[in-house]
This record gives structure tokens, C-alpha cells and sequence, in this order.
């Protein structure tokens, strides 16, 4: 299988995007913004195909657009991050604007459908070059700002009483999610984004209460289903997309099954031995 | 006990948009004691704490802490917000989200010191919350996570602390303990504590000094010199009468009162005092 150049640049691009959207995902989670991430790569839609059709690099669209927004959104304060009402009409708007540029073009349809749905087995060695830069920026400022952001997302007033500023942080924050929303869209697309920034972080957070454990979890995930999921597509010949997003799926469920089977455990009498000695070991 | 100031108002006046909160308020909270902040809802408590913090800006005149103008980040200070219910949903340990707090301001990844370990274990056990440490927040009970944001506030070891109604939504029992546990905290510390509730015979024993806040006015003192017809009478500007019956303090509009302005908080509905076991732990 890795003897074909394009698989190789399909696992070096979903190697990339995974860690950066399994690393980011952690906090959108955490902070209860996942459908603003959603919307995010909506607006980047509209931003690749308007790039499209002026004859830009759909990329630069989609970074520009979603930045553009994550910013934007970032500044309208906290909560505007977490209103579905509004995120919803954005979103659908976007995708709408997308729409009609799609229509003002000629040769839409296989570029229409690699954006909505992702097309990992088609990237280019220049995008690769363009993805390992933008990840290592963002992943470099959300280390440098990951101590106050956990700070801020946690207790936002306490921490706006030590001196921090959340709102500033809800923006630089929201702009790295536009650039792992944009990465993503490459592997997964624009409606699958969920699947690469949303599942594995989810997951990752059933199966461990540590904040840098389970970052560290959410990026193996991510990693494990990207790979997974071109191997699997080169194999059946079936979209990668899909499995990605039916093995972030299958992950989150046996998580949470993982997890509902752990809570009754201790209830039965067989463990109740083991739970007394895993007190004791506190 | 010692009489050093601790937070000084001084002609304050503070607003909430073009709301009016305080008028011209004037007092002194000493240092080293339990001071309850009563009031009806809208009295301003949130906005008082949060003038202390910094965060509300005062009109008119001045608000100093430990002798200096109030500034945003005072490490002097801590405070625990009023419980919000997206931290129950959280599937982060208690120990995480206590650690937050140690240097949380500062850049970097959220790694800790040897140092920092040592001090967010001591504020856990200062709060009887050490068996918390690796449990989620998400499976804690409203009590629980009360305790850990307490521990929060003792990160930096603060001299002042400002708790905004940490006994809110807790049943009488956890309340009580809570409160217990406030107590028994500021005293070990030695620091200043401004709690504020919504239910006055709750405090009644645990605190030293009461603060009413009611129609943007203010009174500083113990329970019997401010929970008296005439000083809650003058704060409401409207006649008010200060009934004790079986062991309980009922505030009620006197007769012949405007009570169209009052607000339907304005009575300290109320619980029984403390039994004399119960006196015996808040002493």
C-alpha cells in the first residue's frame, strides 16, 4: 500500500491534521463550542469555493474565510460562541452563499464534492507543505496560551478577577479552531468535520478526568483514525470519509460503553475487594 | 482580635449599566473576621465583590484593600463566583480544575512545580476535599464541587476572601457544613471572609459581622446593632419591623409601610438558630 505516492501523502496529511484537530478539539469540547467549530468550516466553505471562483487556491479561501469568522465570533464574547440559534443561521448561510458560487462556475462538481466531504487521497505535496506550517503555528499557540485558556474556560470569572483577559483568549482560540477547521476540511470535509475535531476529543475525555492526558489521548485517537481510515479505504475501495467517521463513531460508543460498564462495576460483589484496595492505594 | 482594616469603602457609589447598585456608601470590613453580605436579590452583592475584584469600577469615591486602591489581579484576594452550572457537566478531576487556578494567568502549558503540586494538595485538604482529587466533576454532588471551588479561592494563599453565595442551591444539611467548613477555614487562616446568602438566620452564629445591603444602602455591624427595626428601616426607607420568634429572625414591612418597592426578597425567610451543639462548632 505504501508503495503508492498518494497513499504515502494521505497518511502524511491526515498525520498532520489529526494531531493539530485532536489537540484542538480537546478544548473546543471542553469549552462547549463544538457547533461554533462546525460553523467555522461552513464559512470556510463559502471562503474555498469564492476562492475558486476568482482563481485562488481553494486553501487560502478556506483559511481566510474561517479565520475570518473564528475571529469575528471570538469578539461578539463568550457566549455568542455557544448560541445554536445564531451559529445555526450562520452556518446554513454559508453554505447557501457556497452554493451560488458553486453555481457561477462550470466545473463544480468534483470540487464541490471534496470540499464538502474531504478528499485525502487527492492532496498535493505543496498543500502537505502548507498544512505541516500552519499546524506547527497553531499548535505553537495554543501551547503557549493552553495554561490561561484551561484557566478561562474553566472559571472565567475567577480568572477575569486574577487579571486575564477571556474574551481575548475566546479570539485567539477560535482563530487556531478556524485553521484545525480548515486543515480538517482537507482530510474529512466540511460536514464531516466533527468526525476528526469533535469525536476523538469527546472520547478521550470519557476515558480519562486528566487535563494533559487526555489531550495526549484525543490526538492518538485522532491519529488512529486517520489512519485507520485511509488503510481501511484503500482496502474496500470505499470513501476514507466514511470511515473516519464511522470509526469516530464506533470509538465515542465503545467509550461510553467502557465507561457505563466501569461506573456498575463496583457495585457488584466480586469487585468490591478491588475498589477497597484502590481506596486504600489514595 | 485585631482591628486593621481589610476593605474600606469610602463614599462609594456604583452602578450596573445606568442601574444605580450602591449611594454613597461608607464602611469599613476589619480584618480577621466572618463577615456575612446579606440583602435581597439586586442589592448588589455580585457587584460589590466584584468592585473589591476590580472588575466594577466605582462611580464616585474610593474602595482600597489592605490600604491600597482595589486593582484587577490583587493576589491578595481570592474569589469563588457564584456556582455556574456548565462546570457540573464536566468530565475533568477535581484536581485539574483546583490546579487551573496555580498560575493561571501565566503562558505556557499547564504543567506544575513540585511546589505548586504540594500546595493545590494542601488546599485540598485544608477543604476536606482530598478524596476528590481524582474523582470527575461531573459525578460530584453540588456540595462537593462547592468544596473545590473554596480550595480555589485558597490557591496564593489570599488574606481576603470573597465567596459569592456558596451556599446557594445546597439543602440545609450541606449548607450547614459548608458554612462550617468556611468558618473553620478563616479561623485556622486567620484571614477576612466576605460570604454572601440570601438567608440570614443560616449565618446567624457563624458570622461576626453582618453587611445589609437593601436600596442602595449599606450598614456594617453585628447582627444585634444592624438587624434592628430602625437601621433596616432607614436602608429599606420604608418602615420595617425585626421579629425573633422560636430561635428564628423574621424581617417584615412594618405596618403602614410602602411595600410597593420592596422586592418579595426583602423578607430573611429563614431557618431556626443554630442548636447549642451546632454553636459549639461554629465556635
Amino acid at each position: 500500500m505504501l508503495e503508492y505516492d498518494f497513499i504515502r501523502h494521505a497518511f502524511m496529511a491526515s498525520t498532520i491534521v489529526a494531531i493539530l484537530a485532536g489537540a484542538v478539539g480537546y478544548f473546543l469540547v471542553l469549552r462547549g463550542q463544538t457547533f461554533a467549530g462546525h460553523a467555522l468550516a461552513h464559512v470556510g466553505f463559502t471562503g474555498a469555493t469564492g476562492a475558486l471562483l476568482i482563481g485562488f487556491p481553494p486553501l487560502a479561501g478556506l483559511v481566510v474565510a474561517s479565520v475570518a469568522a473564528g475571529a469575528g465570533m471570538g469578539a461578539m464574547g463568550e457566549k455568542s460562541a455557544q448560541r445554536d440559534v445564531a451559529i445555526g443561521l450562520v452556518l446554513s448561510l454559508a453554505l447557501g452563499i457556497g452554493l451560488l458560487f458553486l453555481h457561477f462556475m462550470t466545473t463544480s462538481a468534483t470540487q464541490a464534492t471534496a470540499l464538502l466531504f474531504g478528499n485525502v487521497l487527492a492532496v498535493s505535496v505543496e498543500t502537505i507543505k502548507v498544512l505541516f506550517v500552519l499546524a506547527i503555528l497553531s499548535l505553537a499557540l495554543l501551547a503557549i496560551i493552553s495554561r490561561p485558556l484551561l484557566f478561562a474556560s474553566l472559571q472565567p470569572e475567577l480568572a477575569e478577577a486574577k487579571g486575564l483577559r477571556p474574551r481575548l483568549y475566546s479570539i485567539v482560540f477560535l482563530v487556531i479552531t478556524a485553521l484545525a477547521t480548515a486543515e480538517s476540511v482537507q482530510i474529512v470535509g466540511v460536514l464531516l468535520v466533527f468526525a476528526l475535531m469533535v469525536g476523538p476529543a469527546a472520547t478521550a475525555l470519557r476515558l480519562s478526568n486528566n487535563v494533559l492526558r487526555g489531550i495526549v489521548l484525543s490526538m492518538v485517537i485522532a491519529l488512529v483514525e486517520a489512519w485507520l481510515g485511509i488503510t481501511l479505504a484503500f482496502y474496500t475501495d470505499w470513501p476514507t470519509t466514511f470511515w473516519i467517521a464511522a470509526l469516530s463513531t464506533g470509538f465515542y460508543c465503545a467509550a461510553y460503553l467502557a465507561g457505563w460498564v466501569r461506573l456498575r462495576l463496583p457495585m457488584t460483589p466480586v469487585s468490591t475487594p478491588l475498589l477497597i484496595g484502590a481506596l486504600d492505594e489514595h | 482580635m485585631t482591628t486593621a482594616t481589610a476593605v474600606r469603602f469610602e463614599g462609594v457609589t456604583l452602578r450596573l449599566g445606568n442601574h444605580p447598585v450602591l449611594s454613597q456608601v461608607s464602611f469599613d470590613i476589619p480584618q480577621g473576621q466572618l463577615v456575612g453580605m446579606l440583602g435581597p436579590n439586586g442589592a448588589g452583592k455580585t457587584t460589590l465583590m466584584r468592585s473589591i475584584l476590580g472588575l466594577a469600577n466605582p462611580f464616585q469615591g474610593r474602595i482600597s484593600a489592605f490600604g491600597s486602591p482595589v486593582t484587577r489581579g490583587s493576589t491578595k484576594i481570592g474569589y469563588m463566583p457564584q456556582l455556574r452550572g456548565s462546570s457540573g457537566t464536566m468530565r475533568l478531576s477535581g484536581w485539574d480544575f483546583v490546579a487551573s487556578v496555580v498560575k493561571g494567568h501565566r503562558f505556557g502549558l499547564p504543567l506544575h512545580s513540585k511546589a505548586q503540586r504540594a500546595e493545590i494538595r494542601d488546599v485540598l485538604e485544608l477543604v476536606d476535599a482530598g478524596a476528590l482529587a481524582k474523582r470527575s466533576l461531573n459525578e460530584m454532588s453540588g456540595g462537593e464541587r462547592q468544596r473545590l471551588l473554596l480550595a480555589q479561592t485558597l490557591i496564593g494563599a489570599p488574606e481576603l476572601l470573597l465567596l459569592d453565595e456558596p451556599l446557594n442551591s445546597l439543602d440545609p444539611h450541606r449548607a450547614h457544613d459548608m458554612l462550617m467548613l468556611v468558618r473553620r477555614v478563616q479561623r485556622e487562616l486567620g484571614i477576612t471572609v466576605v460570604l454572601s446568602a440570601h438567608d440570614l438566620n443560616q449565618l446567624v452564629g457563624a458570622m461576626d459581622k453582618v453587611l445589609y445591603l437593601a436600596r442602595g444602602q449599606a450598614a456594617l455591624g453585628t447582627v444585634d446593632e444592624v438587624i434592628t427595626s430602625p437601621v433596616l428601616s432607614r436602608l429599606y426607607a420604608s418602615k420595617m419591623e425585626v421579629i425573633r420568634a422560636d430561635g428564628r429572625i423574621f424581617v417584615v414591612p412594618g405596618i403602614g409601610a410602602d411595600v410597593t418597592d420592596l422586592h418579595p426578597d426583602y423578607s430573611a425567610n429563614v431557618r431556626r438558630q443554630p442548636s447549642q451543639q451546632e454553636a459549639r462548632h461554629y465556635a
